[in-house]
């Protein structure tokens, strides 16, 4: 066993020699691997940045929220048999609450109503577009996951008068009130004037999926008043009091809909409660696949960069032929040959990888300073990920010279010129 | 008493082959190498093997060697069959038992005189600092003292020679097997060379030399000349000379 050990601390001082007397050879071989490893590492990191970037946007939706809607979020084969449901209505809010209120043991907060349409939002010559407009409850901000940076929520008594006032996302006050707070400033929605009582904290955006940033919300009667219309899409939001029963709470509020609906015992559900976890999980097939697809890619050039260590070490050992003859002589057992050159190869590797693991963390560096929404996310666990690829790309690609200079016949090694 | 027997053998006997041969194939012809050789070398004898190129005397140093594994016959080494052995036990046997000296000297060119003569103590799984200690008193027995930390790029060619007879030396082997060790160094330097033998065997070593030239053949005490894979005489010749020289008295 002691043996094994004096093996291999020499093999990795031979390895560090061999690469420090062939200087431009080993950097030119460890460059393939340089690139590999970053190639591989920035696509790591873009991966962990996606996976970020999606919990972001999901926690939108709250871990504790269910949202009873008309069709699951899930996707359907059957979308036909959910289009023809009954509309989710907002006075169902004010029913579930009565019944919640009367249940002490309920798992269930409250209910919260939610209706929603597309507008344009105008302030004085500057207009923006596809804004999501939310007419809700007060009680909205305890379903919702953001807070103010500037100003409040509207009030129970603002809600309830139906007063002209709106909160609105990072993004709309940045584009409407480039300079200066918007709090108090007015905004023309489809004709009818808003005052603005709070601006939310940026929340950042990913792919497009929802955000709070661009985003009005406005008292439920200010809302039905000013843009009543069919179009408009209604929810129920339900904020649980345990999210570790969220199964049950689920159950409840099924039973609960069930009554608001006044549907019989035999007949269907005609309503789909929501929540964040049935999301992530349609979009995780999604995720998955891009990660596999890119880091395939990436690691294509690092098995690039693997042959380019195979092929060097095979170099060595035809140059050094004779040294293994004459080490074979000395006593080295076949073992002994095969770690060292698979040291060599390794140690190429890991040198490789440590440059390239640095390059890749410059490179995120640049890239986080640069753009800041971008989402790239190094990670302990992907340099731990990377140290080992390299260790395993050092490994796999000495094997066959190695193998191939242990199973050197001594005698013709000897005399090999 | 018969003045021959103090300096016949007396030792136990360490290499002990009967009737080996070795066969190679090369292509469609298949050589034979050695057709049958047996030979006894006893402890702390000095013995060289001569034969023109192609008689078989590379091949027959191999397999005393333990480098090679004859096709048939007999070897024995110190009472252990090495036929047997698998590619580990040789690396062993080599190890231990058999101190080489290479023709070209086969030191590796980037390490020390030191580093080069520990490698056998490396595999032999001796800790460091001993491996230091040892490979240090090899190269003064050797007169290179003062040449511990030189590279062989430093050092002449005699100097190399004698880093290499270091290195056979530093795991005191039952025998040091010299190919043509003054091969590749002038005259003068090879008398240097062969003075180092003729010490390391008053010591008590056992040295078997492989050569062709009969007036290195000449230091040893024992020649044995192979022809066309045969022993085709095994004299003392050395003896010869020492029984002359006792004669004479």
């Amino acid at each position: 066993m002691k043996r094994f050990w004096y093996e291999i601390s020499e093999s990795w001082k031979i390895a560090a020699a061999q690469m420090l007397s062939n200087k431009t050879r080993s950097t030119l071989t460890a460059l393939g691997v340089i690139i590999g490893i970053v190639a591989v590492t920035l696509m790591g990191t873009a991966v962990n940045g996606i996976q970020a970037g999606f919990d972001k946007s999901m926690s939108v939706l709250g871990e504790d929220v269910l949202y009873v809607q008309k069709e699951p979020w899930a996707r359907v084969n059957d979308w036909w048999n959910y289009r023809n449901r009954k509309k989710i209505e907002t006075s169902y809010a004010e029913q579930l609450n009565r019944m919640i209120g009367a249940m002490p043991n309920s798992n269930l907060i409250i209910a919260v109503p939610a209706t929603s349409l597309i507008q344009s939002v105008k302030h004085d010559d500057a207009v923006v577009n596809g804004i999501f407009t939310l007419g809700t409850t007060s009680d909205f901000i305890l379903t919702s996951t953001v807070d103010c940076k500037e100003g409040r929520f509207f009030n129970e008594i603002e809600a309830r008068d139906a007063s002209e006032v709106c909160v609105i996302g990072y993004d709309v006050a940045d584009a409407l009130f480039p300079s200066g707070s918007s709090v108090g400033q007015r905004v023309t929605i489809n004709g009818h004037p808003f005052k603005i009582v709070g601006v939310n904290n940026r929340q950042g955006t990913f792919l497009g999926l929802f955000s709070w940033d661009s985003m009005i919300v406005m008292p439920l009667p200010a809302f039905k008043k000013y843009f009543n219309t069919p179009k408009a899409e209604s929810d129920v939001r339900v904020k649980v009091k345990d999210k570790t029963k969220l199964a049950e709470a689920k159950d409840e509020l099924v039973g609960l809909m069930r009554r608001v609906r006044g549907l019989s015992p035999e007949a269907k559900d005609d309503f789909a409660i929501n929540e964040q976890q049935a999301f992530k999980s349609t979009l995780d097939p999604v995720k998955n696949s891009i990660a596999i697809a890119g880091l395939f890619i990436t690691g294509l050039s690092l098995f690039v960069g693997a042959i380019g260590i195979m092929n060097i070490t095979f170099v060595s050992v035809k140059e050094r032929t004779k040294e293994i003859g004459t080490r074979k002589a000395l006593g080295a057992r076949r073992r002994t040959i095969l770690l060292q050159f698979l040291i060599e190869s390794t140690a190429l590797c890991l040198l490789g990888g440590f440059i390239g693991l640095a390059f890749a963390f410059l490179v995120c560096m640049g890239i986080t300073r640069a753009f800041e929404s971008f989402p790239l996310h190094l990670s302990m666990g992907l340099v731990i990920t990377s140290m080992v690829v390299s260790v395993m790309t050092g490994l796999l690609s000495g094997f066959a010279p190695a193998w191939t200079a242990a199973r050197l016949d001594p005698v013709t090694a000897l005399r090999y010129e | 008493m018969d003045p021959l027997d103090s300096i016949r053998p007396h030792g136990p006997i360490v290499i002990d082959i009967e009737n080996i041969t070795k066969n190679y194939v090369m292509g469609e012809e298949t050589v034979h190498a050695l057709r049958g050789v047996s030979l006894k070398i006893h402890r702390n004898e000095y013995l060289a093997i001569m034969g023109p190129s192609g008689s078989g005397k590379s091949t027959l140093m191999n397999m005393l060697g333990c480098l090679d594994t004859p096709s048939s016959g007999r070897y024995d080494f110190s009472g252990k069959n090495v036929k047997e052995m698998d590619d580990d036990e040789l690396a062993a046997i080599r190890n231990r038992e058999i101190g080489f000296v290479f023709q070209t000297f086969n030191l590796l060119p980037r390490s020390t005189s030191l580093k080069n003569v520990e490698l056998p103590l490396i595999y032999a799984g001796v800790d460091p600092d001993t491996r230091e200690e040892r490979a240090a008193e090899a190269l003064r027995d050797v007169g290179l003292g003062d040449r511990l930390s030189h590279k062989p790029n430093e050092l002449s060619g005699g100097q190399r020679q004698r880093v290499a007879i270091a290195r056979a030396l530093v795991n005191r082997p039952s025998i040091i097997l010299a190919d043509e060790p003054t091969g590749n160094l002038d005259s003068k330097t090879g008398e240097e060379i062969m003075a180092l033998l003729e010490t390391l065997y008053e010591r008590g070593n056992t040295i078997i030399l492989v050569t062709h030239e009969s007036d290195i053949a000449r230091h040893a005490r024992r020649t044995v000349f192979l022809r066309d894979g045969l022993i085709e005489s095994d004299d003392y010749a050395g003896r010869d000379r020492e029984f002359a020289e006792l004669s004479a008295r």
